[in-house]
C-alpha cells in the first residue's frame, strides 16, 4: 500500500530466497545453531547499525562508528587490566564518554554547519588515535565477569545458542524501532531527512534533534564496543577498521534511503542478517574464498540503490501525472 | 479588525522595502495583496510572519500588540502560512503532517491511532476524505495545499496568509482550494491572499491592498476596482498620459521573419503562441509577473523545452531541446537574476567574458590567454565598462556593470538571436540608458534581440513590436504606431476575451 515500505518488503523477499536457496543445498542451515550464531556473530555490527541508521534517517552519517567500537575494546581491556574497577562500572563510563563523543560531534555539525561527514570523519581519527594512545598491543581482557557474560546463552529448541550479546541486539533493534517511529524525536528526525528547512518551518528543534540522533549514534557504538570485547574477549586497536561502512552497507541493504527520510529500523535488522547469511554460507561451502562476501554485498548494494532510484522516479512520474 | 499594521517600516541596505505601510484585516474576509517584484508584498508578510525583525511601526492582533520573532511564535500567536511551495513533508504520512509536533501520547508514546483519527477529523471539515497513513508525496499538489491550509489553520486559527497558493495549480485544483478558503471565510478567518492572477484576486477577495516600491498605493473593496485601475495602481502609470514618444521608426512591415515559432507551447508553463522574428528586431514583452515572460524566454532557450509546435529558421528546423542545443543554434540568453544566474561573481570580468565561448570550443581548443586578454579589453572599451583592471571580480563591480559583463559574454558568442530578462533591473539610470542604447547598436548590426521588462516606458522606448502576455498566454501583438504605453496597458488590462488558456492545463 504505501509505496515507502516497499524496500523494505524487497529487503524482507530478498532475505527469504537467499535463506531458501541456502536451504536447499544445505538443510542444516535452517536450525536454531546457525541462527544463534547468525546473531551472536553480528550482534556488534547490528547494533551500530541501529545508530547510523537513525543517523542517516535524519539525512546525515556517522563515519566514527568502527573508530569508537576499536577505542571502546582498548578503553575496557586496558580499565580492567590497569585499575580495579568492575566492569559494569567501566561499561557506564565508557557509554557516557561515547555518548558525549557523539553529542559533540552533532552540536559541531550543527553549530558551524558543517557537514557530517567531514566532522564525523575528524571523528573517526580522533577515536582511533585515542585507541593507539591506550595501547598498540592488543589488550587481552582476564576477567571472571567476562567469563559469565561470555558463557551465558539460552539454550533453544535444537541446541541452538541464543547468547546474551544477540539478545543484547535484538533489544537494541527493540528500542531504535520504538524511538525511530513512536516517540516525537523519531518524527523529527524523519522531518529533517525529509527537509531541513521545512522540518524547522514545521517547529523541529534542529540543534538538538541533531545532537541527540549523534549522541544515540555514540551510545551504540559503545555498546556495540562492549559487545565486541566480549565476542572477542579482547580490546585491539587495529580492530573493526571499515565497520562504519559495513553499518552504512546494511542499512542501505535493509531499505533506508541513503538521503534520509524513508526506511524503517527494523529493515536494518534483516539487512545485517542478509549479509551474515552470505557469509555463513560462504563458511558452508568451504571452496569459496571470503572475498565473494564483499562482491555479493557490492551486489546487493548496487540493487537496492537502483531500486530505490526507480521508486524515486514513480514517484515523482505520478506527481507530474497528477499535476499536469 | 482581527489585525491592523501602522506605519511598518523595513530596510534592508541600500532600499528601503516597507515605507511606513498600513495594512488592516477584519474577521471573515478575503484580503488581497498586490504588487509587482520588490513591491514589498514578501517583506510585510516575513515581517508579519517572524521571518523577519521590522524596523519601526506596529502590528496589532486581536488589540495585542506582537512582534514574533520566528515562525513558529507567530504560529502560536495565531498566524498561520501557507506558501506557494507545499511546505510539508512529503515523505511522512498526511496525518503525521497534520498532528506534528502536537501528537497524543500515551505512556510517553504516540499514540497512533488517535493521531489518525484527529487528522481524519480535521480533514473532514474540508471535504477531504483521504487515507491519512499514505505518504503527503502521492498526493497531488491541491491536495497538498489543502492539507497545508488545514495544518495552518489548527495550529493558528485567527490570521491565514496563504503565499500564491495557487501558483502551480491548474483551474479545476485552483476551484477546490478556493471552496475551501471560502469556507473559512464563512467560520470568521482572516485571510491575506497574494496572487498574481488578476482573476483569482477579483474572483476570491473583499478587499485590495496594493503596493508599489514599498509604499501603500491604496486599500480598495474589490467590487469597487477595476481591472485597469488595479493595474495602474501596480504598474504606477496612468493610461491617458502619454509619456514617451516612440522612438523606433517605422517598422518595414514586410521584413522578413528569420525566426519562426509555430505553435510554440509546453502544458502549465506557455499556451502554444506563433510568433516570427526578423533580422535586427527588438521584440518586447509585456505583462505582469507570473504572465509568462520568462517562461517564453526560458522555453525558446531550451531550458524548459516546448512540447508542441516547431521552430525554424530560413534553412529549416531548429532544435532547441536544451541551452546547449539553443546556444549552437547562436541563441544567448541574460536571465533575471543576473547574481545567481548571469555571472559568476568571484571570477575575474575576463574569465566570465570567455565563459559562454570556451563552453562552445569545448575543452580541447582552449583560448589563448592573448586572445582573452584581447576579447576582454575590447569588450571593456565598447561596452564602456567601468572597472580598473579586467581581471578584477565581477562581484565587486555595481550593478550596471555586471549586466555589461553579461552582454559581454553573449556578444563574444557573435549570436544572431540574444533574449535579454530585465536587463535594466536594479541598475542606475545612467547605465540604464546606456543598455539600451547598446541594444539599438545590437540590432543595427542585424542582430535579433528579445526584451523583458515589467517597465512599460523602456519596452515602449526600446522595442520595434510588443508582444503582450496574460495568465501565461499571448494575448497580444502590438507593431510600429501602436506600440504606446498606453496600447501596452490596454491590452495587460482587457478582460480576456477568449479564456481557452487561461491557466493551460
Amino acid at each position: 500500500m504505501t509505496r515507502r515500505a516497499l524496500p523494505l518488503y524487497a529487503t524482507i523477499a530478498i532475505f527469504l530466497l537467499a535463506f531458501f536457496l541456502c536451504w536447499l543445498q544445505f538443510p542444516f542451515i535452517l536450525s536454531t545453531r546457525v541462527i544463534g550464531n547468525l546473531l551472536t556473530d553480528n550482534a556488534y555490527l547490528g547494533i551500530v547499525a541501529v545508530g547510523m541508521t537513525l543517523v542517516i534517517l535524519s539525512g546525515g552519517i556517522d563515519l566514527s562508528v568502527g573508530s569508537v567500537i576499536a577505542f571502546s575494546g582498548v578503553f575496557i581491556a586496558v580499565m580492567l587490566r590497569d585499575t580495579g574497577l568492575h566492569p559494569l562500572a567501566v561499561f557506564a563510563l565508557l557509554l557516557a564518554i561515547t555518548t558525549g563523543f557523539g553529542a559533540a560531534m552533532g552540536v559541531l555539525i550543527h553549530r558551524l554547519a558543517m557537514p557530517p561527514f567531514i566532522v564525523t570523519l575528524a571523528g573517526m581519527f580522533l577515536a582511533r588515535g585515542a585507541a593507539y594512545m591506550l595501547s598498540i598491543q592488543s589488550v587481552p581482557i582476564q576477567h571472571p565477569f567476562y567469563d559469565v557474560l561470555q558463557d551465558a546463552y539460552w539454550l533453544m529448541l535444537g541446541k541452538g545458542r541464543l547468547t546474551l550479546i544477540g539478545v543484547l541486539m535484538l533489544l537494541s533493534v527493540a528500542l531504535g524501532m520504538v524511538i525511530a517511529h513512536r516517540t516525537r524525536f523519531g518524527i523529527s528526525v524523519y522531518a529533517l531527512g525529509g527537509g531541513e528547512q521545512t522540518a524547522r518551518l514545521m517547529g523541529v528543534r534542529q540543534g538538538r534533534t541533531i545532537m541527540l540522533v549523534y549522541a544515540y549514534s555514540g551510545l551504540m557504538a559503545g555498546l556495540s564496543g562492549i559487545v565486541f570485547s566480549v565476542y572477542t574477549g579482547s580490546g585491539y586497536s587495529l580492530a573493526t577498521v571499515g565497520t562504519e561502512l559495513t553499518a552504512i552497507a546494511a542499512v542501505v541493504i535493509g531499505g533506508t534511503l541513503l538521503t534520509g527520510g524513508a526506511g524503517y529500523m527494523f529493515g536494518t535488522l534483516v539487512g545485517v542478517l542478509t549479509m551474515g547469511l552470505i557469509q555463513t554460507y560462504i563458511v558452508f561451502d568451504g571452496s569459496l574464498s571470503s572475498w565473494w562476501t564483499k562482491i555479493v554485498i557490492g551486489v546487493l548494494l548496487l540493487v537496492f540503490i537502483l531500486l530505490q532510484k526507480a521508486l524515486l522516479r514513480l514517484t515523482r512520474g505520478s506527481f507530474s501525472g497528477e499535476a499536469g | 479588525m482581527v489585525l491592523s499594521i501602522r506605519s511598518l517600516t523595513k530596510s534592508f541596505p541600500g532600499t528601503r522595502a516597507l515605507d511606513a505601510v498600513d495594512f488592516d484585516l477584519a474577521a471573515g474576509e478575503v484580503h488581497a495583496l498586490l504588487g509587482e517584484n520588490g513591491a514589498g508584498k514578501s517583506t510585510l508578510i516575513k515581517c508579519l510572519t517572524g521571518a523577519y525583525r521590522r524596523d519601526g511601526g506596529e502590528m496589532v492582533l486581536d488589540g495585542q500588540h506582537i512582534d514574533p520573532r520566528s515562525t513558529v511564535e507567530a504560529q502560536d500567536l495565531g498566524i498561520g502560512t501557507v506558501y506557494q511551495e507545499v511546505n510539508l513533508l512529503p515523505n511522512l504520512t498526511v496525518a503525521q503532517n497534520l498532528i506534528f509536533g502536537r501528537e497524543p501520547r500515551r505512556f510517553g508514546l504516540i499514540d497512533a491511532a488517535t493521531t489518525r483519527r484527529a487528522a481524519r477529523e480535521m480533514l473532514a471539515r474540508y471535504g477531504l476524505k483521504i487515507d491519512v497513513d499514505r505518504d503527503l508525496g502521492s498526493y497531488s499538489v491541491a491536495i497538498q495545499q489543502i492539507i497545508a491550509i488545514a495544518r495552518a489553520v489548527a495550529l493558528s486559527g485567527k490570521v491565514l496568509i496563504l503565499d500564491e497558493p495557487t501558483a502551480s495549480l491548474d483551474a479545476r485544483e485552483v476551484e477546490m482550494v478556493f471552496d475551501v478558503v471560502r469556507g473559512l471565510r464563512a467560520d470568521g478567518l482572516g485571510i491575506v491572499f497574494v496572487s498574481h492572477f488578476l482573476d483569482q484576486v477579483f474572483d476570491l477577495s473583499d478587499r485590495v491592498t496594493v503596493l508599489r516600491n514599498g509604499r501603500k498605493i491604496v486599500t480598495a473593496a474589490t467590487a469597487d476596482l477595476s481591472r485597469v485601475a488595479l493595474i495602474e495602481h501596480m504598474l504606477g502609470r496612468e493610461l491617458e498620459d502619454e509619456v514617451e514618444t516612440q522612438s523606433a521608426e517605422e517598422p518595414d512591415a514586410d521584413r522578413p521573419a528569420f525566426l519562426r515559432f509555430e505553435g510554440y507551447g509546453r502544458s502549465g508553463v506557455v499556451a502554444p503562441f506563433d510568433l516570427g522574428i526578423a533580422q535586427g528586431e527588438v521584440v518586447g514583452l509585456a505583462g505582469l509577473l507570473g504572465s509568462g515572460r520568462t517562461e517564453t524566454a526560458e522555453m525558446i532557450f531550451g531550458v524548459r523545452p516546448a512540447q508542441t509546435g516547431s521552430a525554424r529558421d530560413m534553412d529549416g528546423p531548429l532544435k532547441l531541446s536544451s541551452p546547449a542545443a539553443a546556444i549552437a543554434e547562436g541563441f544567448g540568453f541574460a536571465p533575471e537574476d543576473r547574481k545567481t544566474d548571469g555571472i559568476v561573481a568571484d571570477l575575474s570580468i575576463r574569465e566570465n567574458i570567455i565563459l559562454a565561448l570556451q563552453a562552445r570550443r569545448g575543452w580541447a581548443r582552449p583560448i589563448g590567454r592573448a586572445e582573452q586578454n584581447r576579447l576582454a579589453e575590447d569588450y571593456i572599451r565598447r561596452l564602456d565598462i567601468r572597472t580598473t583592471s579586467r581581471e578584477k571580480p565581477v562581484g565587486e563591480l555595481s550593478g550596471g556593470n555586471q549586466q555589461k559583463v553579461v552582454l559581454a559574454r553573449w556578444l563574444a558568442m557573435n549570436p544572431r538571436f540574444l533574449i535579454l530578462d530585465e536587463p535594466t533591473r536594479g541598475i542606475d539610470v545612467g547605465a540604464h540608458a546606456e543598455i539600451l542604447r547598446l541594444i539599438h547598436e545590437l540590432t543595427e548590426a542585424g542582430m535579433a534581440v528579445m526584451v523583458i521588462s515589467s517597465e512599460i516606458d523602456e519596452l515602449v522606448a526600446v522595442a520595434d513590436r510588443v508582444i503582450v502576455l496574460r495568465d501565461r498566454s499571448h494575448v497580444a501583438e502590438l507593431t510600429g504606431p501602436r506600440v504606446t504605453g498606453d496600447e501596452i496597458m490596454r491590452a495587460i488590462a482587457s478582460e480576456a476575451t477568449d479564456r481557452r488558456g487561461q491557466v493551460p492545463a
